[in-house]
């Protein structure tokens, strides 16, 4: 070594005074970004190393963390893992958030189309018992919820209104074995009972085996039970099969098949609309504008409130107590007696009508049909009768309503719509 | 003691005799240069062109004939006469170390006592002298100073001239042996 330096002692001195002074000389010059020489030089000659000091660092750290460590790797695929479940449980959550809100909406779409004035309510348990088939809603007499009132959804009827709270009330749905209404198919208006079976299906008794009723026609309520309004879909025909008397008609209910119950809608004043011949489309309900008043006829009898009283000769559509009001009104025309004309419905004279001679209604004449009073009804209403109480209205009351026929007996003053 | 003869180059080390200067001498002489250089063209522009402390320091490398003795004078006389000028100390002080090197690291080489010699090696340390500065100006200071190679030259013949004749009176401040 000291040989070497006693070798090229000249150059080594000479590069060490060089050396020198090139560093005096860049502390004090600056370059043209206003730096020091002494500065740029530095960062310049320590720049290259440190960035090969922190790329070796930087690879032996990743090489161990991401080779020799895997312990993290396990941890993060647990935790990952528990993220993807709980984001599962959210997208069910939020599915189900998704779906109320689209029935809700349906609610109260159904409710600004239908002219019945119907409450919104939510099943909230349903009913105890094995046989008996009800659910409770969470509104009550404090909501105005009375007992018969229908309970829908817009898919069809659910049931009636049997047992009122102050907070809650109680449906009978129309599967249980003790429901009954009146419906009528809509392409042939044929008139049944629906009535419930117990199980997820219903049935429709009283269809005569004459009447046409094939699989797939839809059912709608008639109204003529006074708690469903009428052209409320009830259910799709299953199945018929022809017996005596009567056919045996199992029905889909509409309104109970789409899954779960939750949300319905209780009719609080209902009001009768058309039955549409034709199915809807995708089975949902349409729900016609209400019908016109009939306009009347020159020289047709007329209540005392100013309605027309259907004439035999020419008779309207309506029900069979609608008829038979008809035919008790012809006779009891000669005494003076005017049915429900009275505060109690009938309003009784010194002579009373012999309602032993009854006119012959000209429908009831057909051979093989029988006496008048054991007429059949007519399969086919093609237009609602107007109410008798001269309103003009089609809404029905249905506990107003019902009263006042109780308070007037057998034949009071209200014809059947 | 007889100078120059008819060889430029010397046979061998041996042949070189180095000469001996006293210590004010090898102070004072450099230091009158950098005054000069300082002083006289403020009264006498005309000598601006005069390079005085660059042909004391060839003088004294030459003659010494150590190299690190001549970088030494180099670097002290660049750094004085940097410290009486406006430029970054160390312009001057690298430039005249190298000189003072290769103008020792020469002189053993060759009959520094032949005058036509002391013209050639005043004439080239010039232009060396002058070209090295003006690359340190433009590496370190950026001054675009233009490369002036013909005035370098003609210069350089005068700078000799004088160099010569400067040369010849410090002959006269050796130590004899």
């Amino acid at each position: 070594m000291e040989s070497f330096l006693n070798r090229y002692k000249n150059i080594t001195v000479l590069l060490l005074v060089i050396f020198a002074q090139l560093l005096l000389l860049a502390v004090q010059v600056k370059n043209e970004q206003d730096v020091r020489f002494i500065r740029v030089w530095a960062v310049t000659a320590v720049s290259p190393f440190a960035r090969l000091v922190e790329g070796v660092r930087g690879a032996g750290f990743s090489f161990v963390r991401n080779y020799i460590t895997l312990h993290d790797a396990d941890a993060e695929n647990r935790r990952l893992k528990a993220d993807n479940a709980q984001l599962k449980l959210d997208k069910v959550f939020l599915e189900n958030q998704l779906n109320t809100a689209d029935r809700a909406k349906a609610l109260e779409l159904f409710q600004q189309q239908t002219k019945s004035k119907t409450i919104a309510a939510t099943v909230i348990s349903m009913g105890l018992g094995s046989s008996r088939k009800s659910v409770y809603l969470d509104r009550g007499s404090v909501a105005g919820v009375m007992r018969e009132m229908a309970v829908l959804t817009p898919d069809g009827i659910v049931g009636k209104v049997t047992d009122v709270y102050p907070t809650a009330s109680e449906v009978l749905l129309i599967t249980d074995p003790t429901f009954a209404a009146g419906v009528v198919t809509g392409k042939g208006h044929v008139h049944g009972t629906l009535k419930g079976t117990g199980t997820p299906l219903c049935k429709v008794d009283f269809v005569a085996f004459e009447d046409k009723v094939e699989p797939g026609d839809l059912f709608y309520t008639s109204g003529d039970d006074r708690i469903f309004p009428r052209g409320l879909p009830v259910g799709v025909v299953k199945s018929v099969h022809p017996a005596q008397p009567y056919k045996e008609i199992t029905l889909d209910p509409s309104g109970m098949s789409h899954g779960g119950l939750e949300d319905v809608l209780i009719v609080v004043e209902g009001v009768h609309q058309e039955i549409p011949d034709t199915p809807p489309p995708n089975q949902q309900v349409y729900l016609g504008p209400p019908l016109p008043p009939a306009a009347p006829v020159p020289g047709a009898l007329t209540n005392p409130d100013g309605t027309p009283i259907p004439d035999p000769a020419h008779p309207t559509p309506g029900t069979e107590a609608d008829r038979v009001h008809t035919l008790y009104q012809k006779s009891a025309e000669g005494s003076g007696v005017v049915l429900g004309g009275g505060p109690t419905g009938l309003t009784w004279t010194p002579k009373p009508p012999d309602f032993t001679k009854l006119p012959v209604d000209p429908r009831s004449a057909n051979p093989g049909r029988g006496t008048p009073a054991a007429a059949p009804p007519p399969r086919k209403s093609t237009a609602p009768a107007p109410e008798t109480k001269g309103t003009g209205s089609q809404e029905l009351k249905p506990d107003a309503v019902r009263h006042a026929n109780q308070a007037a007996g057998p034949g009071g003053g209200h014809n059947l719509p | 003691m007889t100078y120059s003869g008819g060889r430029m180059l010397l046979s061998s080390q041996r042949e070189g005799q180095v000469s001996r200067f006293r210590v004010w001498v090898t102070i004072l002489v450099p230091l009158l240069a950098i005054l000069f250089q300082i002083y006289v063209p403020l009264f006498f522009p005309v000598l601006n062109f005069l390079e005085m402390p660059l042909l004391v320091v060839v003088y004294l490398a030459l003659m010494r004939r150590n190299p690190v003795s001549g970088l030494l004078m180099g670097a002290a006389v660049g750094l004085a006469q940097d410290s009486w000028s406006k430029n970054p100390l160390g312009m001057f002080g690298i430039t005249k170390t190298l000189v003072g090197y290769f103008a020792a690291s020469v002189g053993m080489k060759l009959d520094v006592d032949n005058v036509l010699m002391r013209f050639i090696l005043a004439y080239f340390f010039y232009v060396f002298h002058q070209a090295f500065y003006w690359v340190m100006e433009r590496a370190l200071l950026s001054h675009m100073s233009p490369f002036d190679i013909t005035g370098w030259l003609g210069l350089g013949v005068l700078n000799a001239l004088v160099g010569v004749g400067l040369f010849h009176f410090l002959d006269k401040l050796r130590v004899t042996a």
